[in-house]
């Protein structure tokens, strides 16, 4: 398993991801793509769908990318990386290319879970061989803060305000993670940008295996979660502590939680440091509101153990 | 070698011995039997070719995007809805200068749905960047095909290309067709030349990056180039291809007895078969008709249109689309081709033959006939075949 020493090795042997990006301070993408690709030991090929990353990192004529990199659109990251894919195969079968690559794609949610779901399906499904790494920060965040399907019940975004009649947005964040592992792909797993070495060994893992992986790693928007900007790993942390992002992998459609907070914290304590999720402290109806929260981390919670039990890693 | 054959099994034809490394295809009637024909060249091994089947046209064009950019050559199919849904990958890949080669069997836009022929959905992307060329015959969108491969990926050009066939009229009829033995086609098209492909790992690219108000208006210059060279090219490559074929094409549309003409019609595709037929009667009977079928469509050969047509009394300009709310689109550019000039034929522009809608000789006769009468070009639009 990769450790700090060969992450740090890796890089500076040969930096993939520059800095000198726009992203914004305090935001933590930047150490989400750094790890994934230092915990890559072979060439990689990135693209990434339109979106924060995509916008920070290629602004003509510059670029913070050191491998080879390609943005096309909004909803197609995981169509471009299967043309990219199979022009490498074509290019190999016919002699043209020898050194064995790895594809990588770093989507957000937005261009994951919603507007790139359908492309995203249809790699999955046709089974090409790549790793697609979502960069979850819960909202829309590149063009200010819209919800997405990722972003969490009552949370306010500017398309789900808080309002006199709705305090935020009203449904449950999709399950895009069980979704994906829907499609019986070798390895699926959900990280956290707080859990670094987790997230490269999951990386490390997934590259075990031929056809497509999918991970899943929560991220934080200081800008759209209204936190500190120093505060992202805290945030990504107390997530999984209160069992809101579960650390979990699904491989070969065995399970393995690979975090099982010892006390049991409430999710509240980390709703209250977020300023999306203020007003729930503040409204008569927030307890109520919060109580709603919690039964919903419960109950998804109590289903991964029960999926750990049934299907676990070696069982 | 003649066979008969299908205006979708020529395209095939052509697509297999071009042998790209990547074709991406999703259904569409009435393209879905290119798809199919390449699937059984792929799945029997005549090729070999990196089918993906993918899940809509916007992933097609997508992973053909990615394919080009990683390197390869390209190809892919569609029609109507399918294309529309393509759009906004086609003007990326014609901004990212990617020599991606597409058959379009023309069929009509939704709503109300249709799946018969007409010219909405080329009209559809007539300002992608994409080049269009139509064609009359299974023969035409052969050759063209081929063609296409070689202008496409001429250095100076670089840009995505539309092969037009209409719909049914060409995909779904027997035709005879001479195709080229696979030698000496594989050798015309010759071989692809990727320019800095995403993998080539040791000189790593950034392609598709955001350009702000800095950058962008020159990188739209350097496009606006790119299709500027596609004429000199073209006609390059027809040089050529005669060459190989023994089939004669020179210029960027065919004059039919339009040198000496009084009444000329513009047509784009299969109807200007039908029209020839038009002609030839009306000359029987004296009367001086012609017709130009441009081959060429984006970008538009205006000089040479307008050359082609300056000595005539009056044209007829036949649109298979509206543009709603002004005139057809094959009217505003050969309008715009002869406002230079100091005499100017009359124009009469005709809407036909929508949603498939059946267009006959004697529909093309009526046309021929009442040119005359026409005394000066207005901004009416009349129809052909149309119940009022």
């Amino acid at each position: 398993m990769p450790s700090i020493k060969v992450l740090a090795e890796r890089e500076e042997k040969g930096v993939r991801f520059t800095g000198g990006h726009t992203l914004c301070a305090g935001c933590a993408e930047p150490m989400v793509v750094r790890t994934v690709l230092n915990a890559i030991a072979d060439p990689v090929v990135v693209a990434s769908p339109t979106g924060c990353l995509e916008v920070a990192t290629s602004r003509f004529p510059g670029t913070a990318w050191n491998v080879p990199w390609i943005h096309v659109a909004f909803e197609n990251a995981a169509a471009v990386i299967s043309g990219v894919e199979a022009a490498y195969k074509a290019l190999k079968k016919r002699g043209r290319l020898e050194k064995r690559v790895r594809f990588v794609v770093f989507g957000g949610d937005g261009g994951t879970y919603d507007i790139g779901l359908q492309a995203l399906s249809g790699a999955l499904e046709r089974g090409h061989d790549f790793l697609y790494v979502c960069v979850n920060n819960e909202a829309y965040m590149n063009t200010g803060v819209q919800r997405s399907s990722a972003t969490p019940k009552c949370a306010a975004a500017t398309t789900a305000p808080v309002g006199e009649a709705i305090p935020g947005k009203p449904q449950e964040r999709k399950d895009l993670t069980e979704i994906v592992v829907a499609h019986g792909i070798p390895y699926v797993a959900q990280a956290a940008v707080s859990h670094l070495i987790d997230l490269a060994n999951k990386v490390e893992r997934a590259m075990n295996y031929e056809g497509p992986k999918f991970i899943n790693v929560l991220t934080t928007c200081p800008l759209g979660w209204r936190t500190p900007r120093d505060s992202a790993i805290q945030q990504a942390k107390l997530a999984v502590e209160t069992r809101y992002w579960p650390l979990y992998e699904v491989i070969e459609g065995r399970y393995k939680i690979n975090h099982k907070p010892k006390e049991r914290v409430p999710v509240e304590e980390w709703l209250k440091t977020q300023g999306r999720f203020r007003h729930l402290l503040r409204d008569p109806r927030g307890q109520e509101l919060i109580a709603q929260i919690q039964a919903e981390v419960d109950r998804r919670w109590e289903s991964l153990l029960r999926k750990e039990q049934c299907f676990a890693v070696g069982a | 070698m003649r066979k008969a054959i299908t205006g979708h099994k020529a395209v095939a034809e052509a697509m297999r011995q071009v042998e790209p490394d990547v074709v991406a295809v999703y259904p569409i009637t009435p393209q879905s039997e290119i798809a199919e024909y390449y699937a059984d060249y792929v799945h029997n091994g005549l090729v070999q070719t990196e089918l993906i089947p993918v899940e809509s046209e916007h992933s097609a064009l997508s992973a053909c995007v990615g394919a080009a950019a990683a390197g390869g050559r390209v190809m892919t199919a569609t029609s109507s809805q399918g294309l529309a849904l393509m759009v906004e990958v086609l003007y990326i890949a014609a901004g990212l200068r990617l020599p991606i080669v597409m058959a379009l069997a023309n069929r009509s836009l939704s709503a109300p749905i249709n799946i018969h022929c007409d010219h909405s959905d080329a009209y559809l992307c007539r300002d992608s960047g994409a080049i269009q060329i139509f064609t009359e015959s299974a023969q035409e969108a052969y050759d063209y095909t081929l063609m296409a491969q070689r202008i496409a990926e001429d250095m100076r050009v670089r840009l995505p290309v539309i092969v037009n066939l209409d719909g049914f009229t060409l995909t779904h009829t027997v035709q005879p067709v001479d195709l080229l033995e696979d030698g000496v086609a594989k050798k015309f098209v010759g071989a692809f030349k990727p320019v800095y492909p995403l993998l080539d790992l040791d000189k790593p690219v950034t392609w598709g990056p955001f350009a702000l108000p800095d950058y962008y208006f020159e990188l739209k210059r350097a496009q606006q180039a790119g299709m500027e060279v596609v004429p000199e090219v073209f006609l390059e490559v027809q040089r050529d291809f005669s060459k190989v074929s023994g089939r004669h094409y020179a210029g960027f549309f065919e004059a039919y007895k339009a040198e000496d003409a009084e009444y000329v019609m513009v047509v784009l595709g299969s109807t200007a078969g039908t029209a020839k037929v038009a002609v030839d009667e009306l000359r029987a009977r004296g009367i001086k008709a012609g017709l130009v079928k441009p081959w060429l469509w984006r970008p538009f050969p205006a000089q040479a249109i307008a050359e082609a047509l300056k000595h005539a009394k009056a044209l007829a300009i036949l649109d298979r689309a509206f543009s709603f709310g002004t005139m057809g689109a094959l009217l505003q550019d050969v309008a715009s081709a002869l406002y230079p000039q100091e005499r100017k034929p009359v124009l009469v522009n005709y809407i036909y033959g929508l949603g498939g809608r059946d267009i006959t000789v004697p529909n093309l006769i009526r046309v021929f006939e009442e040119l005359p009468q026409v005394k000066k070009t207005g901004w009416a639009l009349r129809y052909i075949g149309l119940r009022e």
